[in-house]
């Protein structure tokens, strides 16, 4: 049987409980009372529609039609004065009587009034200039006579507010924020969260914001002059807007002879306490002892009340809410949840504080979850934080990720959700569309498509990406490469287990890898630079070097360039040089006129565009040694002027840099080796962010950090050991290469090699010597050392025929024999 | 057409020869036998006799798309590159059949 649903109160929650009901089928006729003269509107844009963004038509969320067309009749501008229970009849301010099987409550709050003196008018509620902040008509006022004033107070420091405030800026052109506690939005922030909060809102607003501030009374005649302050202190204004506070509607209830505390008090399904048919929802209930001023809790509400009224689930029960909320202020950003301050011994307190920026961030973490968090100035975290404390998600390891986006590619995109034509890697221009052709294709492994595309093969910063998409195109998961773990794509062998063959074999060329390790003998273009490089450390001049195992770059020392050439970047110890030396490369650079000549980012000077054929004979004039500008191996110690000229030094940066450079330069590796030596944590030689970085401090001692990078990934290094003399520095600066040249996968970086061992395991081995190799590790880099040969020596003979022999007649016509 | 001694290519390496208005690079494999092809990468221009190789493709050195040596196909969804009869008449590199 149909029944009869009358509900009480046509504002948010009202109105969504009814839309809640209807989504269910619930078989009622309803009538809805709502004392304000409209339909359902939007309460929270109000602040909006003060600013000047919104405009009245775009609040309502539920126009007159919508009543009709649902068989909603809905009597608006009529309030009702009293529930009478034993008739089941609501009766109106209009002295009609409406009979109902259900009654829903949903009276909402009203703005609360301080008591302040000459605050109302006898005859027309609150003294000529005084506003409350609550309701569409309440605005219209406050917008109606803002207009021809000059100067607002608002009282009330809280979210309301400062939305009112910033509004009342789009009419007035003074504002002044009252505030009664000692900080802004005292029950989200806390102090110095509110007191960073104040100051943006002064010096970005331009926002007069007075705490401690006890209004005492509205100073006027007539209309509004001021108001005056417990201190004494009289502030002048026409317009006083109150934000102090809200207070459920709840008199009518309670005088009809329904329980109400604070609030009206409902059981889990939202039934007034003891009433069969009776519910309430929105503000004016009272859960679990709570009260609450947002929306989100009550569309949780509305559900469970639903779910109950209609049947569809009698069990359904609220249980309360986690309150989250963010300022509506443009340009200011605020957002806070849950807890404002710890309450345990042992919760998790972090921290971020840049007074000067106005930003400031707090978690409070306890077992684990989020238990609270503030964030002022940057909210940019605000939903992934937002989202961890609703839902009690698991937290990252790295505490400050959920502050910062670390050096991470920004905000995770589905696969599904991307375009076709996507760029996924924006070094070789490969699309989504390109990638998943080839799983469709059938290679369904990561590396494989990498192979393939070349996708993630540019500076590697895509490959997450790349793998989500494989692992989506694939339906779910990538294959697994077992030539994942191999060290190079040829050889099936993970790194160690390739040392111990080549050493159990003594195989030192790389063919006779090859012909030894691959079933079958076969050879593989793509391994042979990666096997060169590891015998080339593993057997030091032992090591038979066959030149085909080189990339071009090895075969003729230099970079070769896009259209051929090479580039020339003669060694340069950190980063000094000689007026002699400077006039040799300039007289180099004049006589073969070299296209360009420039400073490069390791501190030396780099001559690009030289053909190939003209390299030895620039090297003779030159006569400097190279600086391995296109090795993977040992490159450069950046360094600073340090202690010898700069005020601020405190080590000798200078000197230590090239005694380092001097002894292992050349050193050949799994990937580049950048080094830098500072001479105080001012840090102007980037060392913290090297493979290897050594940095000065007071007290004649060194910092050393490894791991570090600047290039595509960035990473500050992890402190390795502090020491106090420049021979330790030196000492553990080879140790700790050395380790990782017999330990890292080929080209990979210290910034992932660190990582991937830990800095504490690495310390333990570099510089405590717990598994006892350190003295192997520095006789392998000493006999390194002792192997090393300039290769631009490598100039009167070519080491092969042709070494030199141009390639491509790129920019020149052919210089190659010809023969017929 | 003779380009010249097979000993002016090391082995597992390539030289370039120009021949009439093309540009040649001609490989020496590993096992001895010799692979010609087209000289300039199709993909952005790169000397493929720079490149590294085995006995089946060529890597060009500037961007590493790979080349099957006897067939001239791409690995990697190129345009192939062409391929010329090439072989060792006692030292001589011959071009042609
Ligand atoms: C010349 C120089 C740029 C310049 O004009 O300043 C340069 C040029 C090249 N860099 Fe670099 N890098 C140069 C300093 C840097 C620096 C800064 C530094 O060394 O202090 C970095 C960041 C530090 C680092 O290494 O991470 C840097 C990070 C890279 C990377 C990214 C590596 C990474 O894993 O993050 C690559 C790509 C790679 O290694 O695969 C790269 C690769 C290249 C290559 C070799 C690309 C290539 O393979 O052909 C460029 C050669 C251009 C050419 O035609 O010669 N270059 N490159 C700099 C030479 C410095 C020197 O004197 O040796
Ligand atoms: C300016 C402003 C900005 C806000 N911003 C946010 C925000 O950003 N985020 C957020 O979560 N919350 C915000 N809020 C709070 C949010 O608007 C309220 O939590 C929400 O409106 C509460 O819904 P309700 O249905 O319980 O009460 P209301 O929306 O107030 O609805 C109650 C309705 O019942 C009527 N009524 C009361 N008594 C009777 C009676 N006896 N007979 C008939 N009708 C009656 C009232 O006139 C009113 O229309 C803001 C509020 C304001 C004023
Ligand atoms: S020099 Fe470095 S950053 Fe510049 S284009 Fe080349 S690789 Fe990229
Ligand atoms: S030019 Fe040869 S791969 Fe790009």
């Amino acid at each position: 049987m149909t029944q009869r649903l009358v509900v009480i109160g046509n504002g948010m929650a009202g109105a969504r409980t009814v839309e809640e009901i209807l989504a269910r089928n619930g078989d009622f006729t309803i009538t809805m009372f709502g004392d304000e003269p409209y339909g359902n509107y939007n309460r929270i844009m109000l602040s909006n529609l003060l600013a000047g963004v919104e405009d009245e038509a775009g609040i309502f969320l539920n126009d007159l039609s919508w009543y009709a067309d649902n068989n909603i009749t809905l009597h608006a501008g009529v309030r009702i004065e009293k529930i009478d229970r034993s008739n089941k009849i609501v009766i109106a301010d209009d002295g009609t009587k409406t009979p109902y099987d259900k009654l829903i409550i949903a009276t909402g709050s009203s703005s609360w009034t301080p008591p302040i003196k000459n605050i109302h008018n006898p005859k027309r509620g609150f003294h000529q200039g005084v506003f409350a902040f609550r309701t569409l008509d309440d605005t219209r006022g406050m917008i109606r006579y803002a207009r021809d004033h000059e100067r607002a107070v608002v009282i009330g420091g809280g979210l309301l507010g400062l939305e009112a405030a910033r509004g009342l800026q789009n009419h007035v052109s003074e504002v002044t924020l009252l505030h009664a506690m000692g900080h802004l939005m005292e029950r989200q922030l806390d102090e110095r969260a509110g007191h960073m909060l104040q100051a943006s809102v002064e010096n970005k607003l331009g926002i007069e914001v007075v705490t401690n501030a006890m209004t005492t009374e509205i100073l006027g005649k007539d209309r509004v002059t001021g108001v005056k302050l417990a201190d004494g202190r009289e502030i002048p204004c026409d317009v006083v807007v109150i934000a102090a506070g809200i207070r459920p509607n709840t008199q009518m209830v309670a005088d009809s002879g329904l329980p109400v505390e604070r609030g009206i008090v409902v059981d889990d399904q939202m039934r007034v306490q003891g009433q069969e048919d009776i519910y309430s929802v929105g503000e004016c209930a009272q859960h679990r002892g709570n009260l609450y001023g947002l929306v989100a809790p009550l569309w949780d509400q509305a559900k469970v009340l639903a779910d109950h009224i209609t049947g569809r689930d009698v069990s359904a029960a609220y249980t309360g809410s986690k309150l989250s909320t963010k300022l509506k202020v443009a340009g200011i950003d605020v957002a806070s949840m849950g807890l404002i301050a710890p309450e345990n011994d042992d919760d998790e307190v972090i921290i971020y504080n840049e007074p000067k920026k106005g930003v400031y961030k707090q978690l409070i973490i306890r077992d684990g979850v989020l238990a609270g968090a503030i964030l002022v100035g940057d909210n940019r975290k605000a939903a992934n934080l937002i989202q961890a404390f609703d839902r009690a998600q698991a937290l990252p390891e790295e505490r400050a990720e959920m502050l910062f986006d670390i050096g991470a590619p920004a905000g995770e995109v589905a696969p599904a959700d991307m375009p076709d034509d996507a760029q996924v890697c924006n070094c070789n221009g490969v699309s989504k569309g390109a990638i998943c052709g080839v799983v469709n294709a059938g290679c369904k492994t990561v590396s494989g498509v990498m192979d393939k595309t070349r996708a993630g093969k540019g500076c590697g910063t895509c490959k997450p990406l790349v793998q989500r998409i494989v692992e989506w195109a694939a339906g779910g998961e990538a294959e697994e490469d077992p030539a994942a773990s191999w060290y190079v794509p040829g050889v099936p062998m993970p790194k160690p287990e390739l040392m111990a063959a080549i050493r159990k074999y003594e195989l030192k060329s790389v063919s006779s890898v090859f012909e030894k390790l691959v079933p079958g003998g076969e050879h593989d273009a793509k391994s042979k630079m990666g096997l060169a490089s590891l015998l080339k450390m593993m057997w030091a001049d032992q090591y038979v070097d066959e030149r085909d195992a080189r990339f071009i770059n090895d075969r003729v020392h230099g970079n070769i360039q896009k259209d051929g050439t090479f580039s020339v970047v003669p060694q340069m110890k950190g980063g000094v040089t000689t007026p002699a030396e400077l006039k040799r490369i300039a007289e180099v650079a004049e006589k073969y006129q070299v296209p360009m000549v420039k400073l490069t980012g390791g501190q030396r000077i780099d001559l690009l565009g030289i053909p190939k054929e003209q390299l030895p004979a620039i090297w003779a004039d030159l006569d400097i040694p190279s600086g391995y500008a296109y090795a993977k191996s040992f490159r450069t110690v950046k360094t600073c002027v340090g202690s010898d000229f700069c005020r601020f030094g405190v080590g000798d940066s200078t000197a230590l840099g090239i005694a380092i450079e001097e002894r292992y330069q050349g050193l050949e590796g799994p990937g580049k080796m950048k080094l830098a030596v500072t001479g105080c944590p001012r840090n102007c030689a980037e060392a913290y962010v090297k493979d290897l970085g050594v940095v000065a401090i007071d007290g004649g001692k060194w910092e050393i950090y490894v791991g570090g990078a600047a290039g595509a990934h960035i990473r500050k290094g992890d402190l390795l050991t502090t020491v106090d003399s420049a021979e330790e520095v030196i000492q553990l600066t080879g140790r700790f290469l050395q380790y990782y040249r017999e330990n890292a996968n080929w080209l990979e970086r210290t910034y992932s090699f660190v990582p991937r061992i830990g800095i504490e395991r690495i310390r333990e081995i570099v510089v405590e010597d717990s598994d006892g190799i350190a003295a192997a590790l520095d006789a392998a880099v000493e006999e390194a050392v002792q192997a090393y040969k300039d290769p631009w020596k490598e100039r009167a003979v070519p080491a092969t025929p042709g070494q030199f022999r141009t390639s491509l007649p790129l920019t020149v016509l052919p210089q190659v024999p010809v023969r017929a | 057409m003779i380009l010249g001694p097979v000993s002016d290519i090391p082995f597992g390496e390539g030289r370039t020869y120009a021949v009439g208005g093309d540009m040649i690079a001609v490989f020496r494999l590993r096992d001895g036998s010799l692979r010609a092809v087209s000289a300039v990468c199709p993909h952005k221009g790169g000397p493929l006799a720079d490149g590294q190789i085995d006995n089946k493709v060529v890597v060009c050195p500037l961007h590493l798309y790979a080349w099957d040596l006897a067939t001239g196909c791409s690995q990697s969804g190129q345009p192939s590159i062409n391929v010329y009869p090439v072989r060792a008449d006692g030292d001589q590199i011959i071009l042609g059949d």
